[in-house]
């Protein structure tokens, strides 16, 4: 067996005293699609945000590749150097559900910012790489546009092709449609089933259960401050065993038709 | 009213006034520059990570903001030399007092420009590897002095009005220059007339100036 690109153990994270999660492990093995659900409030984003540690885990360790991400040889939370999640974030790309583009830079240079500031790769270069990304998701014609000239679902698919230019081993996906009109969700979920069926690893936090049932290779059901179920999406979407994990999916399909 | 204006003695000065406008625009120059940059160190470490930076940083602007450049300026020039054996010129008191003063300001304005800017944007520039200093550099900044431009430009407007102050130690400026015309010709209303008319004709094309700037930056919005 392959080894995990990213293993949890233990993670643990806390706001003011209350727990959001703890105890969490995970493994995510080359290709994974993991879904992350649960009720607003259970910590999915939290979770996925101390992965690539933009927020701080309180306990617990993270692993990419079998290796240890942070220092915690002096006993308690782990510390991370300032250099160490430079390089940790170029291997885990992500996409907010706000989009936060740059709003002063072109389309092609939010997608070339990366490479040229970060990796020094010369301007030239980078555009030629920004452009190849951009058609991955369909914007080549957008390049030299600016971010607000864009619909909701363009902004999306231009942060995906940011976060595409640095070759990331993962990609986390913080509700990316959460912000879209219903009509724009769709050219997004799109993409991102492109992206899964070119076999990349990804995490994705989502409301849109039909997509993850169709899309995920694993669900991950979080409730009770930590994993509550998760198994195949035909295992927990279809015969979920708690009682929970029921409850959030009798409420998300009440006015299915 | 039935003054009986008389330009004609000051106009014989005209040199005398524009040795005055070189002083000036050399002192604003400077503290310009001073003011502003280290405005913006001085922003930064009101946000560093270190208690002392942040806690040194935010006294100075407290400390300079909260106490009138006259003083300021006398102090520097009559009782710095009495503390440490250096002398001061007008020229280095004028710009201590008038830097520091302008650096505490727009200190502020940097920092609330800084702080204007959606945490949203930190965290995408952290996500694609970025460290704190190129996200500040390539993503805060450039979105912040736009934003902060019309503050700016008001400090740079005070900055160039407040080298009348360094008259107060004779330094060499227009105002300074103009009390002198005015004391030999007693001629004080049209002698101040004319330097106010001056400093008119100086700044409004400069202000004029960064409107435009303001628009062409404005652009991607």
């Amino acid at each position: 067996m392959a080894d995990p690109v990213l293993s949890l153990a233990g993670l643990e994270k806390s706001f003011d005293g209350h727990t959001v999660f703890a105890n969490v492990d995970l493994q995510v093995m080359p290709g994974d699609r993991i879904a992350i659900l649960g009720a607003s409030g259970s910590g999915k984003s939290t979770l996925l945000r101390c992965i690539n540690v933009l927020e701080t885990p309180d306990g617990g360790a993270i692993e990419i590749g079998g290796k240890a991400v942070g220092d915690g040889s002096r006993g308690g939370p782990a510390r991370f150097s300032e250099r160490e999640l430079c390089a940790l974030r170029q291997r885990v790309g992500m996409v907010f559900q706000q989009f936060n583009l740059f709003p002063h830079m072109t389309v092609a240079g939010n997608v070339a910012e990366g490479l040229v500031t970060v990796r020094g790769i010369p301007a030239a270069k980078a555009r030629e790489r920004a452009l190849a990304e951009l058609k991955r998701v369909g914007l080549a014609d957008k390049a030299d546009t600016y971010p607000s000239r864009l619909s909701g679902g363009q902004k999306q698919r231009v942060a995906i092709a940011r976060a595409l230019a640095m070759d990331p081993e993962i990609l986390l996906f913080d509700e990316p449609t959460s912000a879209l009109d219903p009509a724009l969700v769709g050219e997004v979920l799109s993409v991102i089933e492109h992206l899964a069926n070119e076999g990349r690893t990804m995490l994705l936090v989502t409301h849109e259960i039909g997509f993850a049932y169709h899309v995920a290779t694993k669900i991950v059901f979080l409730a009770e401050g930590g994993i509550y179920e998760t198994g195949t999406p035909d295992e927990v979407l279809k015969h979920p065993k708690r009682p929970l994990t029921r409850q959030f999916l009798a409420e998300h399909q009440r006015f299915q038709f | 009213m039935n003054y009986n204006w008389n330009f004609e003695s000051v106009f014989d000065n005209w040199w005398a006034l524009a040795i005055g406008a070189v002083g000036t625009l050399r002192l604003f120059a400077v503290c310009l520059v001073i003011g502003m940059s280290l405005g913006l160190v001085v922003a930064l470490g009101r946000r560093s990570r270190s208690r002392p930076v942040r806690w040194l940083s935010t006294a100075f602007v407290e400390f300079f903001r909260n106490t009138p450049v006259l003083v300021q300026i006398l102090w520097f020039y009559y009782a710095l030399p009495i503390l440490a054996p250096i002398e001061i010129s007008p020229f280095m008191a004028a710009i201590l007092g008038i830097s520091l003063n302008s650096a505490a300001y727009s200190a502020e304005i940097y920092r609330g420009g800084i702080q204007s800017i959606e945490p949203g944007q930190w965290e995408a520039a952290r996500a694609i590897g970025m460290s704190g200093l190129q996200t500040l550099r390539r993503v805060v900044l450039p979105q912040a002095i736009r934003r902060i431009i019309p503050a700016l430009t008001n400090r740079g407007v005070e900055i160039f009005k407040m080298s009348t102050l360094a008259s107060v130690v004779a330094y060499v400026e227009l105002l300074q220059q103009g009390k002198l015309i005015a004391s030999l010709n007693f001629n004080p209303l049209e002698v101040y007339t004319v330097v106010a008319a001056i400093f008119l004709i100086i700044l409004y094309p400069i202000v004029r100036m960064t409107y435009s700037v303001e628009r062409r930056l404005a652009r991607s919005d």
